[in-house]
C-alpha cells in the first residue's frame, strides 16, 4: 500500500485507503542507492489506473527494487510519491519474484488467506467511497475454488502447495494478487516458469482481472507489452 | 524390501543379547554383571505385583506432567520473548542459569524447598524447560522474512501470520527440541527419584536394587525405564504431529 505525501517529503512505506475513481501515481525526483551504488537517481513516473505499465530493464537496474519501494517494503533516499486525487493511500497486492506461498496450505488457503484478510481489513477511505464491491468482489470459499479452477488443474487446487510443480505455484501467486482486493497490482517477472500456452491462458486471466485498475509488470519479454496491451516503461 | 530390514534389525537385537548372555557366563557374578535370564527371572517376579505397575503409574504420570507443563510454558514464553526483545533480554539469565547449574544440585535445592513427593515432576521441568524455550526462539527467528513481507503486502492478521507462517517455520525445531527434552525428562526425572526416594516410584525401585545388591532387578528396572520413555516420546510426537495435522487442515476462514 501507498501512502500519500506532499511534495518535499520522502517517499516511504504504505497506508491503507483506496481513491473511489481513477487515480494517478506521481513519483516525482526519486533515487535510490545501495551504499557507494546508485540503484536510480531523480526517477519521475507518472502511473494512471486503467492502465498496464510493463516495466523493462536490464537486470539489476532497478525494476524490483521500484516495486518494493511502491509496495512499501524499502525506502527511497529522496524524492515523493504523490497519488492523485489526494486520498490518503492506495491498496496494493503484489507477485513477487519468488512465488512466496505457504507451502503447507493448499492453493486455496493460500487465496483464502490473502483474500479474506484484505476483506476484513478496514480501510477508512475504501468504505468511505463505497466502491469496494465495483473495484473488489467479495469472495465465497466456492467462488476461490472456480477462480483457481481456471488457472489450474482441479486436482491440484486442495493437495499442499509443496506438492506443485513450480509452473503451477507461480500461477496461485498471480491468482491471489487478482483475487485479493486493490486498485493496483504490482507483478515482478510473473510468467517465469510458465509455458507458452498457459503464459495465454494467464494473461487473458489478468487482463480480465485488472480491468480500471493500475497494472505494472516488471518483464524481459518485449511481446509481453502486445499482449498485456501494455504501455512500455523504461525509466531507467 | 521393508521385510527384509526388519529381519535384519531384529537379528541385530538376537546378536545383542546373545552377546550379553555370553558376559554374563563369563563374569558368574549376579551381584556385579546380570544376565538376560536373570533379568526375565526379575521381570517374571515384578510383572505381577501392583507395586511394579503402581511404581511405573506415579513416575509416568509426575515426569511427564513435568514435560508437558515446561512444553507448555517454554513454547509460550519463547514465542513471547521472540516478540518483546526486553522480556527475552529479562529471561536470558535464568535460562542461562537453568541450563549451566547441574541437576544432583537442583535434585537437593528441590528436596529442601518441596520435599520428595513432586521432586520428578520439578526436575523434569527444569531440563525441558530451557530446551524448548530455545528451540521455540530459534524456530520463530527463522522464519522466512520473505513470506512476512507477503503477509505485510496482502495485510494478512497475526493470527493467520501465526497458523500460516510462523507455525509451520516453528515445528522442525520444536520437534527436534521435543525429542531431545522427552528422553532428559526421564533421565533427569529418575535420577531425581533416586536421590529424592519418594515412594512407589520406579527411583525409589532403582535405589532399593542397589542397597540390597539386587543388579538383575536394576537390570529390569532400566529396561522399564527406556520402555516406557520411548513410549511416552512416541506418543507425544504422535499427539503433536495429529494437533499439527489439524490446524493444517483446518481451512482458511474468508
Amino acid at each position: 500500500m501507498i501512502h500519500h505525501h506532499s511534495a518535499g517529503n520522502p517517499a516511504s512505506g504504505s497506508v491503507s485507503r483506496h481513491p473511489s475513481g481513477p487515480f494517478r501515481l506521481v513519483i516525482r525526483n526519486l533515487s535510490k542507492s545501495y551504499g557507494d551504488l546508485t540503484v536510480w537517481d531523480n526517477l519521475n513516473l507518472t502511473l494512471e489506473s486503467g492502465h498496464t505499465y510493463c516495466l523493462m530493464g536490464a537486470s539489476g537496474s532497478g525494476k524490483t527494487t521500484l516495486l518494493r519501494i511502491l509496495l512499501g517494503l524499502e525506502q527511497a533516499d529522496s524524492g515523493t510519491i504523490c497519488l492523485e486525487p489526494e486520498t490518503s493511500g492506495l491498496r496494493l497486492t503484489a507477485v513477487f519474484q519468488e512465488d512466496r506461498l505457504c507451502e503447507d496450505f493448499s492453493p486455496l488457503d493460500n487465496a483464502a488467506l490473502a483474500v479474506g484478510a484484505s476483506s476484513r481489513r478496514q480501510f477508512p477511505g475504501f468504505i468511505r467511497s463505497g466502491s469496494r464491491a465495483s473495484e473488489s468482489p467479495v469472495y465465497s470459499r466456492s467462488d476461490l475454488y472456480r477462480e483457481l479452477a481456471r488457472l489450474l488443474p482441479e486436482e491440484a487446487i486442495l493437495r499442499p502447495v509443496r506438492t506443485l510443480s513450480g509452473g503451477m505455484k507461480r500461477r496461485v501467486a498471480i491468482a491471489r494478487a487478482l483475487l485479493a482486493p486493490s486498485c493496483a497490482i504490482l507483478m515482478d517477472e510473473p510468467f517465469t516458469g510458465l509455458d507458452e500456452d498457459t503464459k495465454q491462458t494467464v494473461i487473458r486471466y489478468i487482463k480480465e482481472k485488472t480491468t480500471g485498475k493500475l497494472l505494472v509488470v516488471s518483464t524481459h519479454q518485449e511481446e509481453d507489452i502486445t499482449a498485456l496491451d501494455g504501455t512500455l516503461l523504461r525509466p531507467f | 524390501m521393508t521385510h527384509r530390514i526388519s529381519l535384519r534389525k531384529i537379528l541385530i537385537i538376537l546378536f545383542w543379547i546373545a552377546a550379553w548372555q555370553l558376559a554374563g557366563m563369563i563374569i558368574q557374578n549376579d551381584i556385579i554383571f546380570a544376565g538376560p535370564g536373570d533379568v526375565i527371572r526379575s521381570f517374571l517376579i515384578l510383572v505381577p505385583t501392583a507395586d511394579f505397575w503402581c511404581s511405573i503409574g506415579w513416575s509416568f504420570g509426575k515426569i511427564s506432567l513435568g514435560f508437558c507443563l515446561a512444553f507448555v510454558l517454554g513454547v509460550l514464553l519463547g514465542s513471547l520473548a521472540f516478540r518483546f526483545h526486553l522480556l527475552a533480554e529479562f529471561l536470558s539469565p535464568v535460562i542461562l542459569l537453568i541450563k549451566s547449574i547441574p541437576v544432583a544440585s537442583f535434585v537437593i535445592l528441590a528436596l529442601i524447598w518441596i520435599g520428595s513427593g513432586n521432586l520428578s515432576v520439578f526436575i523434569s521441568f527444569l531440563v525441558v524447560f530451557p530446551i524448548l524455550y530455545v528451540n521455540t526462539i530459534t524456530g520463530l527467528q527463522n522464519t522466512d522474512p520473505k513470506l512476512l513481507e507477503m503477509a505485510r503486502v496482502f495485510a494478512i492478521p497475526l493470527s493467520g501470520r501465526i497458523r500460516c507462517i510462523y507455525l509451520p517455520a516453528m515445528i522442525p525445531y520444536l520437534t527436534s527440541g521435543c525429542r531431545v527434552a522427552l528422553g532428559m525428562s526421564w533421565k533427569s526425572g529418575i535420577a531425581a527419584e533416586v536421590i529424592g526416594i519418594p515412594s512407589h516410584t520406579i527411583g525409589e525401585n532403582l535405589y532399593l536394587s542397589k542397597i540390597y545388591l539386587a543388579t538383575s532387578d536394576l537390570f529390569a528396572w532400566t529396561i522399564v525405564i527406556i520402555l516406557v520413555s520411548a513410549a511416552f516420546e512416541q506418543l507425544f510426537l504422535k499427539l503433536m504431529q495429529t494437533a499439527i495435522q489439524l490446524i493444517q487442515r483446518k481451512e482458511v476462514r474468508l
